[in-house]
């Protein structure tokens, strides 16, 4: 085995760097992959609760970093799925505990056990962007279709790329399809053409997740929700499959301005 | 450019289609880190130095940041006047 390690970030906070992470990875989880995430939100952390395992954390990030405990002992196995683990982030630590190549050295402790490692950027491009970036083979940046978090998008693609990380795969979240048809909301053409990445998924604000977030059972458990399938679909294209991207609307032809994005946008 | 035109036609009033075009423009500044002042600076250097060694009408000269993928290009457009009418 010989993962690949994923990392999720954003430039601006609150887009869905955690929601995507937690639900990427259950979705991996469900195609039989091994899959850890890694909360490298230091001081911040949430991916446990949204993962629902905030009650059976022992030890964390830090404490593997500090040699505390081994790293086997900090992965929380989350047992709704066969093979899918967590690594919590310190809460009472701050980002500077852990370096960027003390983040490379766990990922290639990792890499030879699981499928899939997912790390789960703090907002913002300071150290804990950097340690979430080192040892990324690939990186997922998350936005929504709205000026501050696309213009935002657009310099972490741009730090990204100069870090040789590149090319970044862009996931745009909280898509509203009734702004968008009124105007009022950029679609994921607009977006592409501004950013000029590739797109790997298109997720409908959704309040499924706001439900699903309450309980702790990220919405990729069960593909009954909109949101839930655009994150299975997104695992899907991870795994190597031509997925269309979600209609979000088919009643009044919006697919075919969709599937125009997924030609244009690739797989 | 023709804004007013699209104003007129209601295209402008749609939020989604300021915002985008708002972005095209911060987005440029970004990634040359220039702002509007020093572009207009620098075309109005290059202008000079051109005009030393060629005859040029500096109205009919067009110098713009395009975007090229995630690259920008400063794509300058510059008629030079024809040589007889240099001579007068
Ligand atoms: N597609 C969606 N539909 C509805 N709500 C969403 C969607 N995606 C995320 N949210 C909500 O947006 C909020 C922010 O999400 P999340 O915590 O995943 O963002 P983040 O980028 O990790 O934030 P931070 O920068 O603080 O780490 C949460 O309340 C989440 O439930
Ligand atoms: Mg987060």
């Amino acid at each position: 085995m010989a993962a690949k390690v994923l990392t999720v970030t954003s430039g601006k906070g609150g887009v869905g760097k955690t929601t995507t992470t937690a639900n990427i990875a259950v979705a991996l989880a469900a195609l039989s992959y091994k899959v850890v995430c890694i909360d490298a939100d230091i001081g911040l952390r949430n991916l446990d609760v949204v993962l629902g395992l905030e009650n059976r954390i022992v030890y964390d990030l830090v404490d593997v970093v500090e040699n505390r405990c081994r790293l086997r002992q900090a992965m929380i196995r989350d047992k709704r799925l066969p093979e899918l683990y967590l690594i919590p982030a310190a809460q009472t630590r701050d980002k500077n505990a852990v370096s960027p190549s003390d983040m490379v050295r766990l990922c290639d402790e990792l890499r030879n056990e699981v499928d899939w490692i997912l790390i789960d950027s703090p907002a913002g491009i300071e150290r804990g962007f950097r340690n979430a970036l080192a040892p990324a083979d690939m990186v997922l940046v998350v936005t929504n279709p709205e000026v501050s978090a696309v213009r935002d998008a657009d310099r972490i693609i741009g730090l990204i790329e100069a870090e040789e990380k590149g090319p970044a795969r862009l996931i745009l979240n909280r898509v509203n399809m009734n702004l968008v048809k009124r105007g009022d909301m950029l679609n994921a053409d607009d977006v592409l053409e501004l950013l000029a990445v590739e797109l790997i998924g298109i997720v409908p604000e959704d309040e499924a997740v706001v439900v699903s977030t309450n309980r702790g059972q990220p919405v990729a458990l069960d593909g009954k929700s909109k949101a839930g399938l655009a994150f299975q679909n997104i695992a899907r294209r991870l795994n190597g499959e031509q997925v269309p991207f979600l209609s979000l609307d088919e009643k009044d032809g919006f697919f075919a301005r969709l599937s125009k994005v997924f030609r244009s946008g690739g797989a | 450019m023709a804004g007013w035109l699209e104003q007129l036609l209601g295209k402008k009033d749609k939020s989604a289609e300021q915002a985008k075009e708002r972005l095209k423009l911060v987005l440029i500044h970004d990634r040359t880190d220039l702002t509007p002042h020093q572009l207009e600076m620098m075309k109005n250097e290059l202008l000079e130095v051109i005009s030393r060694h060629v005859a040029i009408d500096p109205s009919a000269v067009k110098i713009d940041m395009a975007q090229d993928g995630r690259e920008q290009r400063l794509i300058a457009d510059i008629p030079l006047k024809p040589v007889n009418a240099r001579r007068r």
